[in-house]
């Protein structure tokens, strides 16, 4: 590295964009190939702002879309480069063949995903319909819940994707605006320790080595594509323990400690509610002030979204009698991702909980502490009669007559 | 690699279905050489059959050809072969069966037909066409 140095306080004050530019810059990438989207823009405009500076050493690529953003990665990924991008909802839903390229041809690639809602209406807020987007695509995809988390959890994402048992691209996730534009305090690590940690990147295969060439992206029809896919999805399965492995040296370093399942007050929850993103924070407050009335709730949130920790989830809800998913996208027809999920965990288990499904928050609205509470007394009652007192699904927050579906 | 990849499992493949040029580092001067003289890797696209989605074919008739090699510059698939400027014949491993080498060819009657992908070369050379007479289509 011959880049300046750039001076860094045991604390800074980021916002989850400059977080997730000051890990890419410390992850010394080699290509950044980026087009703006709102909210995830600052992050490629800090990095561009810290190259233009000389703090950074890599290329900076300007695309004509964000088609050609993720193209432009897989192919400096294929070439032998660490590379990374940022985007958010639109651009996500352009990028998606591409995604399933890079993830296929087993490219390491980072992408700050900063998720806000899909349109129509054009909504630039955030929800997890982008996040949803991603479910199939056969990327490892990670959850943050503040701007610490986005910065430790994009820092993982390189060390997860260029895994020798791995190989695989990562998606670093983080609520828009609720995330990404509010400046917390973050306790970055040195650039030393944050680069040794990740370590220097070791291709392979590499387009660019010539004394081998290789194609990349080949044609495999019905002969062999079935075993290269079970080769892809054996890998993305196994990088669990590689995600866990990498948790804990994470913690060595940086004394943060971070679960593939993160919870809080299941010890004795009776009533749950399962969620990503910011949401969990608030339900944390919640749960503390409900433990106070007399209900034992709790809140489990996936850190990892993909691949799905199916046990995990089973055995953290064991439990609980009552439990609501929600999920924070449109639901297209049919309950949320996250309930089938959570519903398919439990449902070879001996605990089967009273489950509820909650679409809430779509484009951007607030999720209170308030409502959080409310939604755990529902679970209560729910909890008391053994059975559901409702509807399976209903959309909370929404204005006007009540809106649910699925009557058992 | 020492099992050949049709008995290799989904365990045993390169990641990300690479495919690799040859076994040896790569010889610049591989213009001279044959590709029948070359060591391909295993899992490189010249073993890799892909011709499974023709339903009609390119049968060669070796009497009328020229050796133009019209029909080897104009073909997408490198499927025509041919050696020291000599038509060899067709690759069907590789040939989609685009016809675009029989609408190139020059001679009269075609030195190059489509047929049906189940006929026998043999029998469709024996029902190849007349030379045509002026003004009359060459298809
Ligand atoms: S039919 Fe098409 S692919 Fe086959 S040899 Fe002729 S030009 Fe090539
Ligand atoms: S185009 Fe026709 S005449 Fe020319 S080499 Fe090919 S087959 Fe022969």
């Amino acid at each position: 590295m011959n880049s300046k140095q750039m001076e860094l306080n045991t604390v800074e004050v980021w916002d989850g964009n400059m977080a997730n530019a000051q890990a890419l810059r410390q992850a010394a990438v080699d290509v950044v190939a980026a087009y703006p989207i709102t909210p995830s823009t600052a992050t490629v405009e800090n990095y561009a702002s810290m190259h233009a500076n000389g703090y950074v050493d890599g290329e900076v690529i300007m695309v004509e879309s964000e088609h050609a953003a993720m193209s432009g990665c897989v192919g400096a990924g294929a070439a032998g480069g660490r590379v990374a991008t940022a985007t958010s909802s639109q651009g996500l839903a352009l990028m998606i063949e591409v995604l399933y390229q890079a993830s296929g041809m087993r490219i390491p690639v980072v992408l700050c995903l900063v998720n806000r809602a899909l349109a129509a209406p054009l909504n630039v807020n955030g929800d997890h319909s982008d996040l949803y987007l991603t479910r199939d695509s056969g990327w490892v995809s990670l959850d943050s819940f503040s701007p610490q988390e986005a910065y430790d959890m994009t820092l993982m994402s390189f060390k997860i994707s260029e895994h020798e048992k791995v190989r695989l691209p990562v998606i670093s996730n983080q609520d828009g605006f609720m995330t990404s534009h509010t400046a917390q305090n973050v306790r970055p690590l040195s650039d030393e320790v944050a680069y040794n940690f990740i370590g220097d990147y070791k291709p392979l295969n590499a387009m660019l080595d010539f004394s081998k060439p290789v194609t990349h992206g080949v044609q495999t029809e019905h002969d062999w594509h079935f075993e290269h896919k079970a080769k892809q999805h054996a890998a993305l399965m196994a990088s669990k323990e590689v995600v866990k492995e990498v948790f804990e040296e994470f913690e060595k370093v940086s004394g943060r400690k971070y679960n593939i399942v993160e919870s809080y007050g299941m010890e004795d929850a009776e009533v749950a509610i399962v969620c990503l993103g910011t949401t969990y924070e608030s339900a944390i407050l919640a749960v503390d002030k409900l433990k106070e009335e007399g209900i034992k709730a709790g809140v489990v949130a996936p850190r990892l979204f993909r691949p799905f920790p199916l046990v995990e989830i089973a055995q953290t809800l064991q439990n609980a009698k009552a439990v609501a998913c929600m999920d924070r996208s449109a639901p297209g027809g049919t309950v949320g991702a996250l309930y089938n999920e959570v519903a398919g965990a439990l449902f070879n288990t001996s605990a089967r909980p009273v489950l509820r499904n909650l679409i809430y928050g779509l484009g951007g609205r607030d999720m209170t502490i308030n409502e959080l509470c409310d939604i755990y007394r529902d679970l209560n009652k729910d909890a008391k009669a053994g059975k559901l007192t409702g509807k399976i699904q209903k959309l909370t927050g929404v204005r006007g007559p009540e809106l649910s579906f699925y009557e058992l | 690699m020492s099992k050949s990849i049709k008995d290799m499992g989904w365990d045993e493949l390169v990641p990300g279905a690479a495919l690799f040029s040859f076994e040896q580092t790569v010889n610049y001067n591989i213009a001279e050489v044959q590709p029948e003289d070359r060591t391909y890797a295993e899992t490189n696209s010249k073993n890799a059959y892909v011709g499974d989605w023709r339903v009609i074919k390119p049968v060669w008739n070796s009497e009328i050809c020229i050796d133009c090699q019209n029909c080897w510059i104009f073909c997408p698939d490198s499927s025509i072969i041919a050696r020291d400027k000599e038509m060899k014949g067709v690759d069907y491993d590789h040939c989609k069966g685009c016809g675009i080498c029989v609408s190139v060819c020059p001679t009269n009657p075609k030195s190059l037909l489509m047929f049906n992908e189940t006929e026998k070369n043999e029998d469709a050379l024996a029902k190849w066409p007349e030379k045509k007479k002026k003004g009359e289509s060459n298809e």
